[in-house]
């Protein structure tokens, strides 16, 4: 799986979403606002990392920003957004359970490959 | 034995008009190439949970033709066809896909078959050509997944009465 941020080319907002990173960052904010320390502890990876993705996330309109004292809080603002998100979602479901069954039409393929072994 | 599930897929996007999915799977990379390539076998796996496969035509040369027809669990059907491009046994296929309810837009993709002990890195690579197209297809796809929830519903609403 990539880890590495990728710089997005434009600001598009289905670029933003089809990233497994952001879309983890959007799924903590979607139960409310933070922040940054708290995306990184919860996401996993650096400041400078996240930050780059919140960048991406801005440019296109899905998380705003505001200043509460000494801290910066993110908050998704996620409308125009969740068609996308859930559209990833949804392929990415499909394929998973696609792929599933085809882990069970490999299970027989290596079963049978083991048992013809003997007579090739 | 326990379940030889390998984790989901993953999608990302390596450009704005290409649609990346990654999968590792426990079996040598000819057993996964031929489960992708086989017929009687893409019959058993493609429709996954979403429906029942009615048929899967592959004719696997250049310049071969494909198409799989699936049955989704409303009832309706959902057709693809394509041309198969360039055929490297066991190592990469590319084909055309149309989505037959959209045939305007067609798009390529690249299947890459890499193995690493034993297991093998499944990455499809969907080149949609322009950013347009991919979100034709994000909108057909919205649009599909909302006939499935009506379907469902329709069902649900069937079986109350």
């Amino acid at each position: 799986m990539p880890h590495v941020a990728r710089a997005a080319t434009t600001a598009d907002a289905f670029n933003a979403v089809a990233e497994p990173r952001r879309r983890e960052i959007l799924d903590v904010l979607a139960d409310g606002e933070r922040p940054v320390n708290d995306l990184v502890h919860l996401v996993g990876l650096t400041q400078p990392q996240v930050s780059k993705h919140l960048r991406v996330l801005r440019e296109v309109g899905a998380v705003d920003v505001r200043d509460a004292g000494r801290q910066r809080l993110y908050r998704l603002n996620g409308h125009a957004l969740k068609p996308i998100h859930d559209w990833v979602k949804n392929y990415e479901r499909t394929w998973s359970e696609r792929f599933g069954a085809l882990d069970l039409v490999l299970e027989d393929l290596k079963q049978k490959e083991h048992e013809d072994g003997s007579d090739e | 034995m326990a379940a030889t599930s390998s984790g989901s897929a993953t999608v990302t996007l390596p450009a704005d008009d290409q649609i990346l999915i990654t999968r590792d799977f426990d079996a040598p990379r000819h057993l996964v190439y031929k489960a992708w390539t086989t017929p009687e076998l893409v019959m058993r796996w493609w429709s996954g949970q979403r429906g029942e496969m009615k048929l899967a035509e592959i004719d696997l040369r250049v310049g071969g033709m494909w198409r799989y027809v699936m049955v989704a669990d409303g009832g309706f059907e959902v057709a693809f066809h394509g041309e198969y491009r360039e055929i490297v046994a066991n190592e990469r296929i590319v084909n055309t896909e149309v989505y037959e309810a959209m045939p305007e837009s067609e798009v390529l993709n690249t299947v890459t078959f890499t193995e690493a002990d034993g297991r093998t890195r499944l990455e499809l690579l969907t080149d949609c050509g322009t950013k347009e197209v991919r979100d034709a297809i994000v909108n057909s796809g919205m649009e599909v997944g909302m006939q499935e929830q009506m379907d469902l519903l329709e069902q649900i609403a069937a079986s109350l009465r």
